[in-house]
Order: structure tokens, then sequence, then C-alpha cells
């Protein structure tokens, strides 16, 4: 026998009182975690496959069953973690770099957990959404730095072009190919129905989603899959990536086995051809060769599209923004270090980066201070989970939010963090169709926009307690959040006061 | 349509380049950039001077003449047509260059045809008459280069060439010894069946530059490969 130096890391519980033994759960689990026994007539367990989905759990009619942490423990130790053990093994079993998913799982501080709106009492009353407009619509591109008048002295329209979103929230990138068809609908479809955008990520435009073009923002990325004219003019916004906040310095790399069918004819690539996005775009050392690509996405959409240029947030970001700034670049788009992945490196995810919030908040400083923050919009991404954090983002410089994990959790990802092995029982991050069909586009548009009109609501609330009725009044309104728990550095870089200052 | 660039801003001379249906002739071009980007159709702009960085970048079907050099990131994602360059070209020459054809008479500089692809009928081509920089063909994923080697003492190629090469074909003229090349390549000196490929383009190179195609074609060639379509495969463990 084999010696197997790790035991799995969860147990599926069948509760045989309430099993009856209908299947479902076999029928449903991708990986294969339950097994039929027919000369027993008995439903087995494979632990061993058990990812946590909680996909057996949830369609399971009688709720016969939970997945557990295994009670399988090493002796206890303060510095080697299970988790670092069984790393340690897999690695000498395979010699192959750790791959995983999702964003960043470990302990480091949540500093939006650490920030406190506030809310008007007896002067500058609250505001009730339910009885006054309250405006969240915000509009995202350059500004002009004056009013232009003609001979006769009627004002111009100097207008840059620009993307308008009914609310401080958009979709962040994910590629055709890295989620499912039906993935791409859902969130095609959300966005249209929200005023919203949705971002196609570097995989391509898929023929029959052209028709959402006004609600789409597509990206160009060092791999320039997919991209091609029609393309570029077919988006609302084209977004140059440059990085990612759950790898930030790492280019991507969908494998050959995912680049089937439709993804193939999408990403203009032959099927079973790896498909890989080097970490740097080849054409680009310098702000002034990122100028180029700017301006030759321009040229090549005859200046009708603002372009943004998205980052992730690393140590020096400030002054990586403020020479996107001057890149001739209309929105930067700002990834914080909890940001998800279809797949990354596990190292790179949990040890790259920093927090989105002081990235922000240095951000946004550092353009004031240049006079330069109305040439570009900001938009912050890498775990918004709530509507509490888009209003904190805003608070702290944002124009707007992206989200994408909690749009994922909308449609019933239940952050397994198994996406690069695409067999996501919930039909988000796969291609086997029998699993894609299970995300049925109509009903996964619909619960993303029960999650934003909630969260837009939510929003309201928030700005009509602060007395503030137009949401464009809390962009960089520091004033408005004070800090529990932080120290002076933390609270100096987020240029915020203490709570009881 | 003749038009002088002389003075005039790469914008305001990329609108009268797409407004026109008509031939445009460029004199005095003084490194403008972006000329002809995203340009689709079928009508020819040839460019007298030096256009500048990014000429023809996503172009679609339209044919460049540049009597002179080109500069950087010439043809770009570039997605159908065609770029003849009279002289020599600058780096990055058809970065992710998906479609179309680039004929470069002489030299081209570094990161040359850097993760090119092809797909279906799309089949990107790039043949250099002279010698290239380092890092020709990294990334290749699809698509066909050829580098002539007119001139060259030397190998006509510098270090790293095909470094992560996955797919596509680079056909080097030289009479010398390829060294150094990465673990992703296959090399091997190319017979008459495998020389068959390169034969229309090396032909159609020929006809624009006056040269003989039988003679540049009677030589000796190398023909790299990837040695495998998925270079990362062994890389990861997922759990």
């Amino acid at each position: 026998m084999a010696v197997r130096t790790y035991y799995p890391l969860y147990t599926i519980v069948r509760d045989s009182r309430k099993c009856i033994g209908c299947r479902a759960c076999e029928r449903q689990c991708g990986n294969g975690a339950h097994i039929y026994h027919p000369e027993t007539d008995a439903l087995i367990e494979n632990d061993e496959k058990c990812v946590n989905c909680q996909r057996c759990v949830a369609i399971c009619p009688t709720r016969a069953l939970q997945i557990e942490k295994s009670h399988n423990h090493y002796r206890e130790n303060a510095n080697w973690s299970a988790e670092a053990m069984d790393e340690i093994y897999r690695q000498a079993d395979s010699g192959g770099v750790l791959l995983s998913s999702m964003g960043n799982p470990k302990e480091y501080p949540v500093y939006f957990d650490h920030l406190l709106v506030n809310a008007s009492q007896v002067t500058n009353p609250p505001i009730d959404p339910l009885r006054e407009p309250m405006e969240t619509k915000v509009f995202l591109g350059s500004k002009p730095s004056r009013i232009e008048r003609d001979a006769q002295g009627r004002i111009q329209c100097n207008q840059m072009p620009h993307l308008t979103l009914s609310m401080p929230v958009m979709f962040s990138a994910m590629s055709y190919g890295s989620i499912s068809y039906h993935a791409h609908e859902c969130l095609a479809r959300a966005s249209k129905e929200l005023g919203i955008f949705y971002n196609t990520g570097e995989g391509g435009l898929h023929e029959d989603l052209y028709r959402f073009g006004d609600n789409t923002i597509v990206q160009v990325a060092s791999g320039r899959f997919g991209v091609h004219p029609r393309y570029l003019n077919s988006g609302a916004a084209i977004e140059i990536k440059m990085g990612q906040g759950a790898k930030p310095g790492i280019g991507g790399h969908l494998p050959g086995t995912k680049i089937v069918g439709d993804i193939s004819r999408t990403r203009m690539i032959p099927e079973g051809s790896d498909a890989i996005s080097p970490a740097p775009h080849h054409d680009i050392y310098s702000i002034e060769d990122l100028r180029q690509l700017v301006y030759s996405l321009k040229e090549a959409t005859n200046y009708e599209k603002p372009v943004i240029v998205k980052i992730a947030a690393v140590h020096n970001v400030s002054a990586i923004a403020s020479g996107i700034a001057r890149s001739g670049a209309d929105i930067i788009s700002i990834d914080g270090f909890r940001g998800g992945t279809g797949a990354a490196p596990t190292r790179i995810r949990d040890h790259v980066g920093i927090p989105l919030e002081l990235a922000l908040a240095s951000v946004d400083k550092r353009l004031r201070d240049e006079g330069i923050r109305d040439q570009i919009s900001i938009v912050a991404g890498g775990s918004i989970r709530s509507s509490a954090d888009v209003v904190k983002a805003i608070a702290l410089g944002a124009d707007c939010v992206a989200i994408a994990t909690s749009a994922l959790l909308a449609l019933g990802c239940h952050l397994c963090r198994s996406c690069h092995t695409g067999r996501c029982n919930w039909g988000i991050a796969t291609h086997v169709p029998e699993l894609v069909k299970r995300l049925d586009p109509e009903e996964g548009s619909k619960r993303l926009v029960n999650l934003l009109t909630a969260w837009r609501h939510e929003i309201k609330e928030m700005m009509g307690g602060m007395g503030i009725n137009s949401i464009e009044s809390l962009r960089g309104n520091r004033l408005m959040l004070r800090g529990v728990g932080l120290n002076e550095k933390e609270l100096s870089i987020l240029g915020i006061q203490h709570a009881g200052e | 349509m003749r038009v002088s660039a002389k003075d005039i801003d790469f914008r305001k001379l990329n609108q009268q380049i797409k407004s026109t249906p008509e031939d445009v002739y460029i004199e005095a071009c003084y490194g403008q950039r972006f000329l002809a980007s995203g340009l689709a159709g079928t009508k020819q702009v040839t460019i007298q001077g030096t256009p500048g960085n990014a000429l023809g970048a996503y172009l679609d079907g339209a044919t460049l003449v540049v009597e002179g050099n080109a500069q950087d990131a010439v043809g770009d994602t570039m997605n159908g047509g065609k770029i003849i360059i009279h002289g020599n070209a600058g780096d990055e020459l058809g970065y992710a260059m998906r479609d179309g054809r680039i004929l470069v008479k002489g030299n081209a500089g570094y990161r040359t045809g850097i993760h090119m692809k092809e797909y279906r009928e799309k089949k990107p081509v790039i043949v250099v008459g002279g010698q290239v920089g380092s890092f020709l063909g990294e990334y290749l994923a699809g698509g066909l280069i050829v580098v002539l080697g007119l001139g060259a003492q030397e190998a006509p190629v510098g270090n790293f060439t095909g470094t992560g090469m996955h797919g596509g074909k680079i056909f080097i003229r030289t009479e010398q010894e390829l060294k150094g090349l990465p673990a992703q390549v296959t090399a091997e000196l190319a017979g008459t069946d495998a020389l068959a490929e390169i034969v229309p383009y090396v032909q159609e190179f020929a006809a624009y530059f006056g040269m003989e195609a039988e003679a540049l074609l009677n030589s000796r060639f190398y023909r790299l490969t990837p040695n495998a379509k998925n270079p990362y495969k062994q890389l990861y463990t997922a759990y």
C-alpha cells in the first residue's frame, strides 16, 4: 500500500436516518465524492475528493448531508500549522508549484472592518431615502479642467468620453474561460438591467454577447486574446490589464484542456493550446510606453471610449497611479490583494500585494496632492463584500468599486477555492456542459440584480444617515470615517481620525 | 491623395488617412505615431519618411508601405492586411499579431514577433530580410517568422530565441550554428518539404524588394518548432 502523507481536509457526514437514497448527491458531485455501491445499495463518501463546495448539501432534499472539517489532527504546533505541513507533503509528492483559486484567505488585517461610518445627529439632519431623492449615479472618466466657451460666449461641450453607472458598483474582469458562458451571460444581462458594466477579462467576447456591448468593458491584456478592432469598438470602454490583485507580477495561464469549443473560438487560438498571458506586456517598460498603448487604443476607436488601466495594489501604488494618470488613461482600477482569481500560484496569491484600503487612500491622496485627481477616476476592487465596504471605499477616495467574488457568491459559489480544477459544481468555473447548465442565466442574472438592488438601498440609507444625498459628495470624504483599533501610521495612511477624536 | 505630414500631429494625420476612400501617399513623415491604427479595407497607405511607433497597430486589412525605416511596435496586435517596410523596423515588430503579413527588407529589433498566434484561416507571417535582435518569437503561439539574414556575418538572431514558444514556426537562414536555444524549442535543418511552407512568402518578399527568390531559398535554413503546446503543464500541483 502506498503511504498517503496527508489526510482529506473534509469529512462528508451523512445522516442515515434522513437519507432516502435518492442519489442526488452522487449525480450532482462533479468531483466524485459520493459513490453508489449497487451490491450493498449504499452511498459511500470519498472524502478525498470533497472540496467543500456545498453543492450536495444544498441539493439534498432531506438535509441529510453536512460537510465537516476533518477531525484528524496532527500533533499540535503553534508554528507548523496542518496547512503548512500538508503543503510540504503535496510539494514533496509532486514537485509542482502550489496552485489555488479565489482570493487570499489568510489572516491579514481587513481594514474595512476597522472603519466606522458617521451619521448625522441634530445639526445637518439625516435624510430619509424613502421620501427624498438620493443620487447614486456616477460618471467615470477624465473631467474637463475648465469650462470652454465659443466666440459668442456659449458653453462648449468639452466632456471627454466617460461611463455612466446607475450606482457606484461594476463587475470586475472575469474571462470567458475562467468562468462559464452562462456565468458571463448572467453578468451581461444583470449589467444591462442595472445600468452598470461587466468586464470581459482577457478571453475575448463571445459572439452572442456583443449585443450587451453598451454594458461591456473589453479588456486588453498581455496575451491580446480575442483582441481585434471590432472587439475594441464593441464595448463601452477598454481596460488595459497591467496587473491583478490576486497575482501581482504574474501572468495568466489557461491550460489547454480548457481551450475547447467556443472558448477556443472566442480567444481565437487553437483547441488544446495553452493560453499564456505573459507577466509583462512586452511593449510596456515605462509610463511612456503605457501612454503609447493607451493612445493606440484611442486612435483605433476614434477617441470614443474611455481607457481604463488596471493595476494590482503593490508597494509603490501611488507613484504608479500618478504615472497612469499622466499616461492619458481616463480611469485607473486598483485591485487589492484580496482579489479573486480563477487560478494563481498560492504563494503569490497569499503573500504578494497590499490591502486595497491602504492603496486606495494613498492613491487618492497622491493624486489630490498633485492636483490631477480630476484627470482620472478610481475604481477600487479586491474583496468588496457588502454595501458597507462600498460606502467605505468611496469615502476613502474611490469613484466606484468593482466586485467579482461577491457576484459569484450571488450565483451560488461557496468559495471552495477550487476553480482551477474546472469541475465547479455550481456551473460557474467550469465548461463541462452538464455542470454549466446548472447555472440558469435567467435566474442567475435575477440574483445579481437582487443583490445590487439591495446594496443600492443600503447605500442610500447610509448616505441618508450621513446627510449626504449624492454619492459624489461622499467620494474622498474622509470626515465620514473613523478608525477603531488602528495605530497612528495606519490612521495616517488612511487619512482618517480614530473613533472618539 | 497626397498628404504632407509636415507640422501635423498624429491625430490629424490619422483622421486624413481614415476619412478618404482613396489610396494615400504621405510625404515628409516625421515620427507621427499610431498611423493607420485599426485601419480596415483595401486601400494602400504609402509613407515617405519615418513613421513613429505603433504604425498599423490593430491593422485589419489595408496595405501600408514604408519607403524608409519604421520604428517600434509596428503591427501590434495586427488582425489582417500587409505592412511592407523598405528599410529597417524597430523593436516589438508584430507583437501578438494574428493575421496578415509584415515584410521588412532590412533588419528588425528586439522582441520581433512575440506571442504571435494563429487561428483557423488566420495565420500571421513576418519576413525579415536582414537580422533581428534578441527574444525573437518569444511565447510564439502560432504563425510563421522567417529571418533571411542577408548581410549578416554571424547567426542573424540574438539571444533567447523562441523562449516559451508553444506554437508556430521560425525559419532562420544561416550558415552558422544556432546556439543557446531554450529548452522549449526544437531546431532542425529544414529540408525541401519543410521549406515548401515558406516559398510563397519568400517569393512575395523577393518580388517586393527586387531580389531572386530562388537564390534566397536555395540556402541552409533552420526550422524552429515548439516541443510542446502545453509548456507549463507539469509546473503546477493543484489542491
